[in-house]
């Protein structure tokens, strides 16, 4: 291993907040906005270097880097990658510098803090990801909640303070369980490390691991990340969150912080407690359908264009926890996938609500109507997005909700059943939405005068599209990683059920086929 | 306390001296001010008199840490003046606790004071003497010398409470504090009495060895329960333990800000470490039980309480009760892992709640009138860096990751979890949730409405700024790199058992 290999992790997570760091040494906004943009651009350019140099084929954590950092307790700043966090880290390099190009004119006021709060997130988010020692992981976990809270509070709209103070209470209260789990973890075990403990659990070397702490440390965990998710019925604070974000603040909300939930539950809850992951999912893939069919529901009925897009994430994310929880390969490696292509195609949705906002100060459905004409290349783009929010095949949505549902009906028919009208509907309320947008007759005479796109927003939204095309046509190149580490997740318990097992060697042929479809 | 008569004969010693060196120190600057005052001019008095307290500390912080090289050095055992006083990595931890908080609270103090339009020497004079107490409490190992010392400390609070003369809630605050507080230390001398029926001795070597025999099963006697509940009660009112904290809101309400800053910090502190002592160098029976209720009460009630307030003031008292709270499950753990936890505690909550309060009273401006939340509306706005460096010691108070508060809390229930303490560990992270609220509150105000223009805003000073940007460095220090400080706190568990 080479020494970049060794420090390649602790460079992409440092260098945004370094570089926000530098940044509160500059005055003029147009230079911070430039900095902001080539530190974000400078990071994302970095963390390529983590799929060029990832060994697919390989099981375990790659990248590591491990240095003791408190003696006693023992913690070490121990970080790495597997199969499961590599994209994670990367999607999130790459929506910051869509994040700070969206956020050029938005944000007028105080936009040195705007953009140090940004930069501080995206290490947090990073640190999230790559964090092997628990410390380290409710460290960042917890280094997350300020500048999000921050930039809902200050940056936000109307009711921000009320969403901002909701938004920290509900994840402050639901991880401070997680807290507990780890600190009863490391008193019996002596580790904060994750595969130490991990080891440890699956030997059954730890004391006192019995009766119902097994249960509890579970549902510890599992509440943290239930809500960051959100699952129902911990969902109450997304809507409030999405709406009164700024645009930015929307697009690494929806884009990344949620799936930390996800991640924690694939990497701690399954990682660590699979027994009891299993014995539990029947009511957690309950939870997960609810949401997404009251979710699609609720979406559907909402007059404003956010909140229907935030009630959207609320099924769409429903279908990743249904496809962990259907333990099957299938069902993770949709899982995943899904967690990528939401985060670019909602991204990319609230990105172009954001625009919509700058023009017209508006969310609500029934101010618009008829904007393709004005703005032919703003309704193409909304399109594209749209459909791969939807899951046209072809575009990235599909592959991993065709995952999960087939995962889903390996492991309960009728939760496959119930979860694919979830697809239908949100083909009903997110076309329904863009009819009322973009066709009819135009209602509002100053919409005519919207201007239409413009080359820095075009800069922000084209990747977007590209990459939602690409993973489509494409999604082996992601799942080729992604395939060995889900894979490893499921087999290191004992293998109850024998059918999902051979099911889980052939998921390159349940992908080649949804693609071919 | 025979030993002790057996050597009174002997002369003290060099040695003896230097275990003494930062009292030492600190008394003579102290009495340097008292001399000067009198005969100094009125308007010029105040900044000589603050900067000769200044040094008086600094150099009780050096001579702590010549303490520390002289111990490594010359393998002296750390008794002093007859097995009275016993300086080891323990005391001499508290010793720079103790004199840190007093260089930060005289760099406060420096512009506060003339903004108040207080004059008065002695203020820096009593800060001094408050200061020797705190620091003999740490290192005495004999209980009636921590009785003495325990009073020099209260006797200078008491009167440092009532220095905003003019204002009626400051001659309230003072009065109160010294009649509840006296009463306090009663009960604490009482249980020594207790203790020397039950064991023969107040000295706390030879309490720990008569009950020693106990340590394995066994009852000891009634009376050494009796004397270790007292004593607790006396104690736990200096600092602010429920249910013995109902003076403390009210006191830090009246009390001038740099003087709340001191007293919720560094007294504690050496209160804590007096306590530290008592309760597991000497096998304190009931010491689990006892503690366990103290802790879970003042973390709820602190809480609770402070989720109502709309003083600044009132709410970081509730907020110093729920603190002492959480510093209190250290002491309900295993010695091992529980006394490193609570130095690193108190520590860490001495620079943030310093720097909180600094924030504070300069905030309040003349005659400190503006203390109530609604008054810091806008001020991320109007005072960007002040507002950011308050965010920031709240942010540690709610336990936020890279801020001493957040490795401290984490310390403290990872010392009590090894110890088995779900219960208390389930309370205490529940109570962390809740106390996130009413810190936020205050950053949402500054950050999120609209400034109001008829609260003054004064540009922040340079002692107070150079007080600022310590307690913060040092805030951060400790909760990035606490491993030094840990390791240091680590010494102290043999010491203790």
């Amino acid at each position: 291993m080479n020494w970049l290999d060794q420090h390649i992790l602790t460079l992409v997570t440092f260098i945004p907040a370094i570089g926000g760091l530098l940044l509160l040494a500059l005055r003029r906004d147009r230079e911070i906005r430039w900095f902001a943009l080539l530190v974000s651009l400078f990071a994302f350019i970095a963390s390529l270097h983590l799929p060029a140099h990832f060994h697919r084929d390989r099981v375990g954590f790659q990248f590591l880097q491990d240095v003791p950092w408190i003696s006693r307790p023992n913690i070490h700043y121990h970080v790495g990658l597997d199969g499961i966090s590599i994209w994670l880290v990367v999607l999130t390099t790459f929506l910051t510098p869509l994040c700070v190009l969206i956020s050029w004119t938005s944000i007028q006021e105080r936009v040195k803090e705007f953009f140090l709060l940004l930069l501080i997130l995206e290490t947090a988010l990073i640190g999230v990801f790559v964090a092997l020692d628990l410390f380290l992981f409710y460290f960042f976990w917890e280094a997350t909640l300020i500048p999000m809270a921050l930039l809902i509070g200050i940056y936000g709209h109307g009711r921000r303070v009320y969403a901002a103070v909701k938004f920290f209470l509900y994840t402050m209260i639901a991880s401070v369980f997680m807290l507990a789990g780890i600190l009863w973890l490391y008193a019996k075990v002596g580790s904060f490390d994750f595969v130490v403990l991990q080891n440890a659990l699956h030997n059954g070397s730890v004391p006192d691991y019995t009766g119902y702490t097994p249960l509890l440390l579970f549902l510890g965990f599992f509440v943290a990340f239930a809500v960051k998710v959100p699952l129902f019925p911990f969902h109450t604070w997304l809507p409030d969150a999405h709406v009164e974000a700024p645009t930015a603040g929307s697009v690494l909300l929806a884009g990344v912080l949620l799936k930390m939930g996800t991640y924690g539950m694939l990497r701690f809850n399954l990682g660590l407690f699979p027994d009891q992951a299993r014995a539990n999912a029947g009511w957690i893939a309950d939870l997960a359908l609810i949401g997404i069919v009251y979710g699609a529901l609720v979406a559907m009925v909402q007059p404003n264009m956010k909140k229907l897009i935030a009630y959207s994430s609320i099924s769409h994310l429903g279908f990743v926890v249904l496809g962990i929880f259907s333990f099957t390969q299938a069902g993770l490696n949709g899982a995943m996938f899904i967690m990528l292509a939401h985060g670019i195609s909602t991204g990319g949705l609230f990105m172009l609500a954001g625009i919509l906002y700058e023009r017209r100060h508006t969310y609500e459905i029934s101010q618009f109507g008829g904007l393709a004409s004005p703005m032919p290349a703003y309704a193409r783009f909304f399109l594209v997005v749209l459909l791969a929010s939807v899951g046209l095949p072809l575009l990235n949505g599909f592959i991993g909700e065709f995952l999960a549902l087939s995962g889903a009906f390996q492991a309960r028919t009728w939760w496959g059943i119930v979860g694919a009208t979830g697809v239908i509907w949100s083909a009903c309320y997110l076309l329904w939405m863009y009819q009322r947008v973009f066709f009819g007759q135009l209602t509002h005479e100053e919409n005519n005068r919207l201007p239409d796109l413009n080359l820095r927003e075009k800069t922000a939204l084209w990747p977007t599209v590209v990459m939602a095309l690409a993973m489509g046509i494409a999604p082996m190149l992601w799942l080729n990683g992604i395939d060995p580490a889900v894979h490893n997740v499921l087999s290191p318990s004992p293998e109850k059920n024998v059918s999902t097992a051979g099911e889980a060697a052939r998921p390159t042929q349940l992908a080649s086929k949804a693609v071919g479809q | 306390m025979t030993l002790a008569f057996q050597t009174m004969n002997a002369i003290p010693h060099g040695p003896d001296y230097v275990s003494i060196l930062p009292e030492i120190v600190l008394s003579l600057f102290g009495l340097l001010i008292m001399m000067l005052d009198p005969v100094m001019d009125e308007r010029r008095s105040q900044r000589t008199l603050g900067g000769i307290a200044l040094i008086g500390s600094i150099l009780a912080l050096l001579a702590t840490v010549y303490q520390g090289h002289y111990l490594a050095q010359t393998g002296f055992p750390g008794l002093a003046f007859w097995n009275m006083v016993k300086i080891d990595a323990f005391s001499i931890f508290f010793h720079f606790v103790v004199a840190l908080v007093t260089i930060l609270v005289i760099l406060a103090s420096y512009e506060y004071m003339e903004v108040q339009q207080i004059r008065a020497g002695e203020y820096y004079g009593l800060l001094l003497f408050g200061a020797v107490g705190m620091a003999l409490m740490s290192s005495a190992v004999e209980l009636v010398l921590t009785f003495i010392a325990l009073e020099i400390s209260s006797i200078a609070t008491y009167i440092l409470a009532g220095f905003r003369r003019r204002s009626a809630i400051s001659a309230e605050s003072s009065l109160k504090y010294f009649l509840l507080g006296s009463f306090a230390t009663s009960f604490f001398l009482y249980g020594v009495a207790l203790m020397f029926g039950a064991t023969g001795s107040t000295s706390i070597s030879a309490i720990a060895d008569s009950m020693a025999r106990y340590a394995n099963g066994g009852h000891g006697p009634l009376l050494a329960y009796l004397g270790v509940a007292f004593m607790f009660v006396g104690l736990g009112f200096k600092v602010a333990a429920a249910p013995f904290h109902v003076w403390t809101p009210d006191v830090y309400e009246g009390a001038p800000s740099p003087v709340v800053a001191f007293m919720s910090t560094a007294p504690k502190a050496a209160v804590f470490a007096v306590l530290l002592r008592i309760m597991f160098q000497t096998h304190a029976p009931g010491r689990i039980w006892l503690i366990w209720a103290a802790a879970a009460l003042s973390m709820t009630i602190g809480n609770i309480a402070a989720l109502v307030q709309d003083n600044v003031k009132r709410l970081l008292a509730y907020s110093s009760i729920a603190h002492a709270g959480y510093l209190l499950v250290a002491f309900a753990s295993l010695p091992e892992n529980g006394i490193p936890a609570a130095m690193f505690y108190a520590a860490s909550y001495a620079v943030m709640n310093v720097g909180a309060f600094a924030v504070v009273g300069h905030f309040a401006s003349h005659g400190e009138r503006y203390v109530t939340i609604e008054d810091y509306a806008g001020l991320g706005k109007r005072s960007p860096l002040l507002a950011a460096v308050f965010t920031m010691f709240l942010l540690s108070l709610i336990g936020i990751p890279m801020f001493g508060g957040f490795f401290a809390k984490f310390y403290v229930f990872s010392a009590a979890l090894q110890s088995d303490l779900v219960g208390l560990v389930i309370i205490g992270v529940l109570n962390s949730a809740v106390a996130a609220y009413y810190y936020l509150r205050i950053i949402v105000v500054m950050y999120m409405r609209e400034p109001r223009e008829e609260v003054p805003v004064a540009p922040v000073p340079a002692g107070l700024g150079f007080a600022l940007t310590l307690s913060l460095a040092l805030t951060i220090y400790l909760g990035v790199l606490p491993n030094r400080v840990l390791e240091y706190a680590h010494q102290s568990v043999e010491l203790l058992k």
